[in-house]
């Protein structure tokens, strides 16, 4: 039998180490589905490394991917701060897509303020979709993860709906999507890539906000109080039901940022929901996760992840494989990492 | 008449996936244990079931029966793996259930392509899965309120110390009723590749094993409302199909309302103060030296 011993003071060291040991692990079980998929691990995880991380056209891409992971990924630190385990980022992101669609394709708003007015429009969109999942766990008990989950189908068919529908663009044929956005309505990219900076700014802008907030304001302090021991902040006054509604607008909303950085940096349009995300809202979790619920090192979580996205690609494309292989590498990597958590508190012993 | 039976006849076909499904969360859950891997499972059941059905692609090289038994086991394996990282690690069981439905539809995905597109030979009669679901929810809800064992499975989900005390290993039981719930969901998936579309497309489990996980909490835990509750949901998906295209209301609607309706059902579950009946250790790990 085995056993748990807890460890008085582990230290940052084994948080490190159990981690990194927790990664690897979780890439050698991912090579075992590659070879039992017939496919050689080596040659792909090597494939892999090739198509992101050797050149500049490779760490393009993987920026490219990592831009929204890191958006949705602080955001979802918070949500997991407040013990809100919100699944539904995919649904979020879609609805600020939509959001900004909307606004670039029928508004007649002045070029200088469309772009300001997406991402803020594309932000409240996401944000009101997290609200109905936290406003539904506050008064009715309803568990967020499948409530969250639920709402990411619903996204799904709403997008479809209207490309399909009142915003089908005029010149569709096959594929559905809207009309392209005007020119100012278009992010402007890093040269050579397709990765809208002023979205990537946004990221870090608020990956150094949302630390200082839940460390240093009133406000952070209470979400982290709610999350812990949601009794003693009921006792303590603070009002657990407006800090998770806050919470959800803040979650919601930067996924919502994520939506608008898509289509509007990368797509020009609106376009099939797994066109616009490929499984970024779930890969997101991982990114808050590793992160250890902080939204600063989701600065290094993001690109980690975004070279197993951008990786995903490469195997696509050079191998073959269908797209599923991101969620193998997702499912592993977070299965790891959670089972990993007890040897960072515990060392193991042998024996009664 | 006739129409009111053949919707009530095809809501039963809808039903029985998520009847099954439902059934073994109910057990798992009923032992303290949350797995949201269902959908995962259901995956790797659907793929397992196809694979041995199929053999090699002649009629009769393979058998449907030995497939219906690989799909439980590839889930009841797959379920062991959340068990011994939920109970064993003691990690949390709703982030390492996502884990295993990303997991199962990756693998089932990843390993499946080489099936994709072809058709199954002799597929079995669906009334013997619909029926001994039936039965086997009536045989549940007896075991469970009316026997020692089920009596065991309860407390362990209801207070594991006392449990303990009482000289239960409470967490083999615990391994045992997330293999069970594991089989069910891979019985569930055999149901969708070799019954109800004998085929394997990938994503065919389409979000069933989720609202397989929400009947639970729907149905308040209790085998016998968990046939009500897979009927019902089984005549809202035949609804989506015999009204797509016959109003004005587009077809995307339709297409969201099963998942519309798990939210409402959710939320009605939370307005009757429902959510109380959950087993009171639910979602949990038992940790010993935290006596």
């Amino acid at each position: 039998m085995i056993r748990f011993v807890p460890i008085a003071d582990p230290g940052r060291g084994r948080v490190v180490w159990v981690t990194l040991a927790a990664l690897i692990f979780a890439l050698v079980v991912a090579g075992l589905v590659f070879w039992a998929a017939g496919t050689n691990p080596f040659e792909a995880y090597a494939t892999m490394l090739q198509g992101t991380v050797v050149d500049w056209s490779g760490w393009s891409e993987v920026l490219r991917r990592g831009t929204p992971l890191l958006l949705i990924g602080i955001g979802l630190t918070l949500a997991f701060r407040a013990q809100f385990f919100n699944i539904g980022a995919e649904g979020q992101l879609l609805l600020g897509a939509v959001a900004a669609g909307g606004l670039a394709l029928f508004t007649p708003l002045p070029p200088l303020l469309m772009l300001p007015l997406m991402f803020i429009g594309g932000a409240l969109a996401g944000g009101l979709w997290a609200l109905i999942a936290a406003v539904l766990k506050t008064r009715l008990k309803v568990n967020e993860i499948l409530s969250t989950l639920m709402l990411n189908y619903v996204a799904t068919y709403l997008l479809i709906y209207l490309i399909n529908g009142p915003w089908k663009g005029k010149n569709v044929r096959g594929f559905i999507y809207s009309d392209d956005f005007p020119a100012f309505a278009q992010l402007p990219t890093l040269p050579g890539t397709q990765v809208g900076w002023p979205t990537l700014l946004l990221g870090v802008l608020l990956a150094v906000g949302l630390q200082w907030f839940l460390g240093r304001s009133t406000g952070g302090y209470e979400l982290r109080v709610v999350g812990e021991n949601p009794e003693a902040a009921r006792y303590a006054g603070i009002s657990v039901s407006s800090v998770l509604f806050r919470m959800a607008m803040v979650t919601g909303g930067a996924a919502g940022l994520a939506g608008v950085g898509e289509v509007a940096g990368i797509h020009h349009k609106l376009l099939e929901p797994s066109q616009i995300s490929s499984g970024y809202g779930f890969t997101a979790v991982i990114v808050a996760w590793l992160a250890r619920g902080n939204p600063l090192l989701c600065l290094v979580t993001a690109p980690l992840m975004g070279i197993i996205l951008a990786g995903g690609d490469v195997l696509k494309i050079n191998l073959n494989l269908p797209f599923r292989i991101t969620d193998v590498f997702s499912g592993v990597i977070l299965m790891s990492l959670i089972a990993s958590e007890i040897f960072v508190k515990n060392k193991v012993k042998w024996g009664q | 008449m006739d129409e009111l039976i053949s919707a009530l006849l095809r809501a039963l076909a809808f039903g029985t996936p998520l009847l099954l499904a439902s059934l073994g969360a109910v057990i798992n859950e009923r032992a303290g244990v949350v797995n949201l891997g269902v959908e995962g499972m259901m995956a790797l059941g659907a793929l397992a079931g196809f694979a041995v059905a199929y053999g090699d692609g002649s009629p009769g090289s393979g058998s449907v029966w030995l497939g219906i038994l690989a799909a439980m086991a590839a889930g009841g394996l797959a379920a062991l793996l959340h068990a011994f990282v939920t109970i064993t690690l003691r990690a949390n069981q709703f982030v390492s259930g996502l884990s295993l439905s990303l997991l199962g539809l990756g693998v089932a995905g990843l390993l499946g392509k080489k099936y994709e597109g072809f058709p199954l030979f002799g597929q079995p009669n669906q009334w013997p899965f619909t029926i001994g679901a039936i039965v086997l929810a009536l045989l549940l809800a007896f075991w469970l309120t009316s026997t020692r064992a089920g009596l065991t499975l309860r407390s362990v989900g209801e207070n594991p110390a006392a449990a303990d005390v009482l000289g239960l290993n409470v967490n083999l039981i615990r391994y045992g009723a997330v293999a069970f719930g594991g089989a069910m969901a891979g019985l569930a998936g055999a149901y969708l590749s070799l019954v109800y579309r004998p085929s394997w497309t990938d994503g065919m489990t389409a979000g069933l094993g989720w609202i397989a996980v929400a009947l639970v909490i729907f149905v308040g835990w209790n085998p016998l409302r968990a046939i009500f509750g897979s009927v019902f949901f089984g005549l809202l998906y035949y609804l989506q199909f015999r009204l797509q295209g016959k109003t004005f209301i587009p077809t995307e609607f339709f297409g969201a309302m099963p998942y519309l309706l798990v939210i409402v059902v959710l939320a009605f579950a939370g307005l009757r103060g429902q959510q109380g009946a959950a087993p009171e250790a639910l979602g949990r790990p038992y940790n010993r030296g935290e006596r």
